[in-house]
């Protein structure tokens, strides 16, 4: 994986002492909190409900074992024992104190990570594919762009004060793994048919208040161009995209008002106005960034078949294991949402023991999913069931990868200071009755996303099942959604009706769980009955 | 009764006005009634306490109960995590929240 050379290094631990002054001239009085706070965003401090929350950004979701461990020490020594795994590849502490946060973000950079640019309205931490460089259907592994994108981006002084925040993911296969398509700029690595790689460009999707998938405006950007043509549509955003509306300042809005068409002709413009500046880094930096991602040596003769007769290990490995390019190999993920847990939660010694995990059985490596878990991206077949062992003797085992249980939720009202209901109660019960029911067992693929206000950090509209906590005259109500989906699949879920209380938001998914099950033809997912028999029998099992 | 809150400038707690001071617990909050936003204003200037503002509260036998669900949040921590609770969570429960 990548490593940090002199420059990224340098300038980590200068922005580190910048802070640590701004920090304590806040703390001296010399500063209001309206100066100091756009400045504590820049480093990824917000306030939130209970206390200060630290963003920490996860780089194309890869961590180390080493990061691992260092961020289960930050855990325990500047929180209070845990963090939480987020829907973009982050981390959140939510516990920090304002004088101790200079001194976690220098341990931070010991690890080669970092705070910046995951807060404001600036360019965000690039997300991609968790099963990248071990995926099975990766044209090529999308990291070395992600991380090329990482380094124009950071400090890109032209893009510091956008519109808007604006997000980018890279993936590098058809299986769409990281909602491609609903960020600001979605890239697809793909092969032309003469074999060369480049990358399509999908522009101005988004979820939020106004949910949008984005078209694509170019479907093949040779990679010698990719930074510029990168830089094209960030520069039309930045120029054209609406200030004076915080609600309409998001690229999606620009394009789509603008029309994909004539957006599509002003980026075009621009590109060729760049292409001949110089924006382009040379291809040897690209060849030294693609040098730290070899592929592992991997071994050879290894055994394709695991011992299945123990039946729990065996349905682990059946809902948590992805294929592997290499022969042998599996990428196995860990859940982050045992049965009534906190979604993408994690304590500091889960967090260790993962690290560990991933040292001795995963090629030193990690990775964080947009979807709140963790996955192991190398792991020997043979050796899978030492692996779930350890796993499952610590809390991490549970069988329910993109299962009715693997619910996605934001912190919700419980945390945070935008959300107007709380989303993990939710999580929970739901969680806790299709476990104790059985159901969850018989339904398959089922993807539930909680947002606990129309900010939608928990996907809600992406989810085959979504769920939006609203404000209802200072009670907390729930509105239920269905057909979404944030895959190659891209759609966006429908509002059934009127919403629910807690209780009753947990009783419509089981209905509409019941409906789909009755009415399932063989090997559709609940995705697929909704798409066949459409919204009016899930509206009358739930209205009547 | 009028109450106000706000959040502590160096660990970001949650924080109540007492009548003369700042406590992390709801139970001593004082009503500050038509003084709010005097009072507001002053513990502005001493940049001690951030983004302080004014709630309306209910005046009950455990102390005063936020109008807002946000707030009444505020008040005792998380509902998920019991453990992390401010101390006044053990005296009122959680259905006090809700």
């Amino acid at each position: 994986m990548y490593q940090y050379d002199q420059h990224d290094q340098a300038m980590v631990q200068a922005r580190v002492e910048q802070f640590r002054d701004q920090v304590q001239r806040r703390l001296d009085g010399k500063m209001t909190e309206d100066q100091f706070k756009p400045l504590r965003l820049q480093n990824g401090l917000y306030q939130q409900l209970h206390a200060y929350m630290l963003r920490v950004a996860v780089p194309y979701g890869t961590l180390s074992s080493r990061q691992m461990h260092a961020l289960a020490d930050i855990a325990d020594k500047y929180d209070r024992g845990y963090g939480h795994f987020t829907t973009r590849q982050n981390i959140q502490y939510n516990w920090i104190k304002l004088e101790e946060t200079p001194d976690l973000l220098a341990d931070l950079a010991k690890v080669e990570m970092h705070a910046i640019q995951t807060s404001g309205n600036c360019i965000r931490n690039i997300s991609s594919d968790q099963y990248a460089g071990a995926a099975a259907d990766e044209v090529v592994d999308p990291r070395p762009y992600a991380e090329l994108l990482r380094q124009w981006s950071t400090f890109h002084p032209e893009f510091a004060f956008l519109p808007r925040k604006f997000k980018i993911a890279v993936i590098a296969s058809e299986q769409d793994r990281a909602a491609m398509r609903l960020h600001d700029i979605g890239i697809n690595i793909v092969k032309n048919e003469a074999g060369e790689l480049g990358a399509a460009f999908y522009v101005g999707g988004g979820m939020g208040r106004t949910p949008m998938i984005a078209p694509c405006i170019r479907e093949f950007v040779p990679l010698d161009q990719l930074v510029t043509y990168a830089e094209s549509v960030l520069r039309v955003y930045n120029r054209h995209g609406r200030r004076d509306n915080k609600y309409k300042a998001r690229i999606k809005i620009l394009v789509h008002e603008t029309g994909a068409e004539e957006f599509t002709r002003q980026v075009e413009e621009e590109f060729a106005h760049l292409l001949d500046q110089g924006v382009e880094p040379p291809l040897a930096e690209l060849d030294r960034i693609r040098s730290f991602f070899q592929q592992p040596e991997f071994a050879t003769g290894l055994s394709e078949k695991a011992d299945r007769s123990d039946p729990e290990f065996a349905l682990w490995i059946d809902r948590n294991c992805s294929p592997h390019k290499v022969p042998g190999y599996v990428s196995a993920a860990i859940s982050l949402k045992p049965v009534g847990g906190i979604p993408g939660d994690a304590s500091a010694e889960q967090m260790h023991l993962m690290a560990d995990i991933a040292k001795e059985y995963s090629f030193d490596e990690c990775r964080v999913t947009h979807a709140q878990n963790v996955i192991l991206p190398h792991v020997e077949i043979g050796k899978l069931y030492e692996v779930w062992q350890k796993l499952e003797a610590a809390g991490l085992g549970t069988p329910n990868l993109d299962q009715v249980g693997d619910i996605i939720a934001c912190p919700g009202l419980d945390y945070c200071s935008l959300a107007n209901a709380r989303s993990i109660p939710v999580a929970q019960k739901i969680s806790e009755r299709f476990d104790e029911t059985g159901k969850g067992d018989v339904l398959g693929e089922l993807k539930l996303k909680i947002s606990g206000c129309i900010n939608a950090c928990g996907h809600h509209h992406a989810g085959h099942i979504g769920i939006l906590g609203v404000d209802r005259k200072g009670t907390e109500n729930y509105q239920l959604l269905l057909g979404g989906s944030e895959a190659e699949d891209v759609s966006l879920a429908k509002i059934t009706g009127p919403g629910f209380d807690e209780a009753g938001i947990v009783n419509a998914v089981e209905t509409v769980t019941d409906l789909y099950l009755a009415q399932r033809a063989d090997g559709e997912r609940f995705l697929d009955t909704y798409r066949r028999i459409g919204m009016e029998p899930f509206k009358e099992a739930l209205y009547g | 009764m009028k109450i106000l809150t706000g959040n502590d400038l160096r660990s970001g707690a949650v924080l109540w006005w007492t009548g003369n001071g700042w406590s992390i617990h709801i139970g001593d909050a004082a009503d500050a009634g038509d003084e709010a936003e005097t009072i507001l204003a002053t513990e502005s200037a001493a940049r001690r306490v951030n983004d302080a503002y004014a709630i309306d509260a209910e005046e009950t036998p455990d102390g005063p109960r936020p109008a807002h669900i946000k707030d009444r949040v505020r008040a005792l921590g998380p509902t998920v995590r019991p453990d992390l609770a401010v101390p006044a969570a053990e005296k009122v429960g959680w259905d006090w929240v809700i």
